[in-house]
């Protein structure tokens, strides 16, 4: 029998997601991957698996899933979710153990709108062009393609935790909200000097046309400098299109490859995972930054996931379940730095 | 120096926007393939993915791996772009059942223009169309050089659903549906059993910007029998490779 996590209750837009799928864009396949890379690798190190080790991705409402492994070790990194074992309540940024027949709910989260739930050793799912990240519009990754269902079973390739579990303290655990800086164009020139101001000034309302593959703002409206047609160009994660009404169109990583409409301005790459986690309901600004220093950022924002991931430390105190411990091999309390197998 | 041929577009911290022109135009298509090609052929770490298009060239770029000036200074070298390929050019053919169930909007369109069915698929079929790009959706392939005869706008009222491997006319340009069930506002003037993009298969997909496609009218049978080879994995639709 297949060793894995059963689905009983999938959650809202529940998918398997790694880093997603590189060189495919000119032929029209989406990128798709994590909504946020550094919490998918951030998850992963908690389990010790590669970064872009495939996790299950939640947003909104978490899923419930029962443990059909003989044991198994999993971690949640993103917001904070309210997450049970068996009815206890789990920290998040913590590796936690699972043994058969064991149930994992979660919840709601308090705030944020995604986080990233990895499993030691990953799961054994085949990569789809190069990838297991599910893209549901055109079928590719996850499960045959699609979101998560009940009664699915995720299996997994490695079950057994070995080692001492890790925890992110609470002090290095990410905060959201802030302004959305973005690099201005490539189409900026088609709107005009009071569109842009109305851009860059006014406060945007995430609508509920949310997803993974774009989210449309209300808004005031942009004013276009010369109608809102251009011949198609490519489209990036993070690609700000203003269609002919004038409220912004984010669109990110299950986004078309090309696009028709003039985009404003692009999310800088640093801030793309702060805007998965904004719900809607929730109101942006936007911030314009030259390239330079959006590339600063970037780097700024790779420092701070070094430090995250040098900030694990074993998961003190006597929550966890002794006599598992015990009956686990914890004689040398070695974390394996090399999982047996990753999906990625 | 006379008029910049080509202008930068940054696409936020990790992406180029080459703009040749704002029109759909084979001259500057050929041209967006051709700075492609030599782009990638220079091998640099960092470039990451390219993506050609009608007009312009989008290039994902790692700046840590390969710094903004040092890919401004790449494409620069690279410009102009041999357009006249030393190597070859491909040419598809691809086979069509056209109008009936299989292309539902094929008498209309034709009656709209003032000609037979039989007339439509004369001029659709009658010449090679360039692919211009890849997009929209897996394996989409958008293409030009439809007869001005065959011009057709677009529904007012799109399909939410258009059956695999549709043929259609959209405007001036005509395309070739991958075997999904997609949205379009085109009009389905037929179907093509082969599969311009499958997951499943060693190479996924069939079509790339620069190609040349020509369509093959069919009837029912062939029809039948190449979806099923289709589906066991051949490619059905034939490739030659033509001096460029």
């Amino acid at each position: 029998m297949a060793e894995g996590l059963r689905i009983l209750a999938p959650g809202v837009a529940t998918t398997l997601q790694d880093a997603g799928r590189q060189v495919y864009l000119r032929y029209g396949i989406s990128g798709s991957g994590a909504m946020d890379p550094d919490l998918l690798a951030l998850a992963n190190a908690l389990v010790g698996n590669p970064a872009d080790a495939a996790a299950i991705e939640m947003a909104m409402l978490g899923p419930t899933l029962v443990c059909e492994a003989e044991g198994c070790r999993v971690a949640l990194a993103g917001a904070p979710f309210a997450m049970g074992l068996n009815g206890r309540a789990l920290d998040p940024f913590t590796a936690h153990d699972l043994r058969r027949g064991d149930r994992l709910t979660f919840g709601a989260p308090r705030q944020g709108l995604r986080a990233w739930l990895a499993v030691a050793g990953g799961f054994a799912v085949a990569p789809m062009l190069g990838s297991v990240s599910t893209h549901t519009r055109t079928l590719l990754g996850g499960l045959d393609g699609h979101s998560l269902a009940a009664g699915d079973l995720l299996p997994l390739h490695a079950p057994r935790p070995t080692g001492r579990s890790l925890t992110l303290p609470p002090a290095h655990r990410p905060r959201f909200g802030g302004p959305i800086r973005v690099v201005l164009g490539p189409q900026a020139d088609s709107f005009t000097e009071e569109g842009l101001r109305t851009f860059l000034s006014a406060s945007y309302t995430l609508t509920g046309r949310a997803d993974r593959m774009g989210c449309h703002l209300d808004g005031p409206p942009i004013a276009h400098a010369d109608g809102f047609n251009i011949v198609s160009d490519g489209i990036v994660n993070g690609s700000i299109q203003v269609p002919g009404h004038g409220r912004p169109l984010i669109l990110l990583a299950d986004r078309h490859t090309t696009g028709g409409y003039p985009k404003i301005a692009t999310v800088i790459s640093a801030d793309l995972g702060r805007l998965a986690q904004v719900r809607p309901g929730e109101t942006i600004r936007f911030e314009a930054v030259t390239v330079e220093a959006a590339q600063s950022l970037a780097r700024g924002a790779r420092r701070t996931l070094a430090a995250r991931l040098a900030a694990l430390v074993p998961a003190g105190g006597l929550d966890l379940d002794s006599a598992f411990l015990l009956s686990c091999n914890l004689i040398d309390g070695v974390v394996s730095a090399s999982p047996t197998g990753s999906a990625a | 120096m006379s008029e910049p041929a080509y202008r930068l577009l940054d696409c936020g911290d990790r992406a180029l926007t080459v703009e040749l022109g704002r029109a759909v135009d084979p001259v500057i298509n050929a041209q967006v393939v051709a700075l492609d090609e030599a782009i990638r052929g220079a091998g640099r770490p960092g470039l990451l993915e390219t993506v050609p298009t009608y007009r312009s060239l989008l290039v994902l770029y790692d700046p840590d791996r390969l710094p903004r000036a040092d890919l401004v200074a790449l494409i620069a070298t690279h410009w102009p772009p041999p357009v006249t390929r030393a190597g070859a050019v491909r040419r598809w053919r691809v086979p069509v059942l056209y109008g009936g169930e299989h292309g539902a909007d094929l008498a209309s369109l034709a009656a709209a223009a003032g000609l037979s069915e039989a007339e439509v698929i004369g001029l659709h079929a009658g010449c090679d169309y360039r692919v211009h790009m890849i997009g929209f959706a897996p394996g989409f392939a958008y293409l030009g050089g439809l007869d001005p005869r065959i011009h057709a706008s677009r529904r007012t009222d799109p399909r939410p659903r258009i059956p695999a491997g549709s043929v259609s006319i959209g405007g001036n340009q005509t395309g070739v549906s991958p075997p999904l069930e997609l949205p379009s506002g085109w009009q389905l003037i037929g179907q093509t059993p082969a599969r311009s993009y499958d997951p499943a298969r060693a190479e996924p997909f069939l079509f790339a910007a620069g190609d040349l496609i020509r369509f093959e009218p069919i009837g029912h049978a062939a029809f039948d029998a190449m979806s099923a080879a289709a589906l066991a994995g051949e490619t059905v639709a034939t490739m030659e490779r033509i001096d460029g």
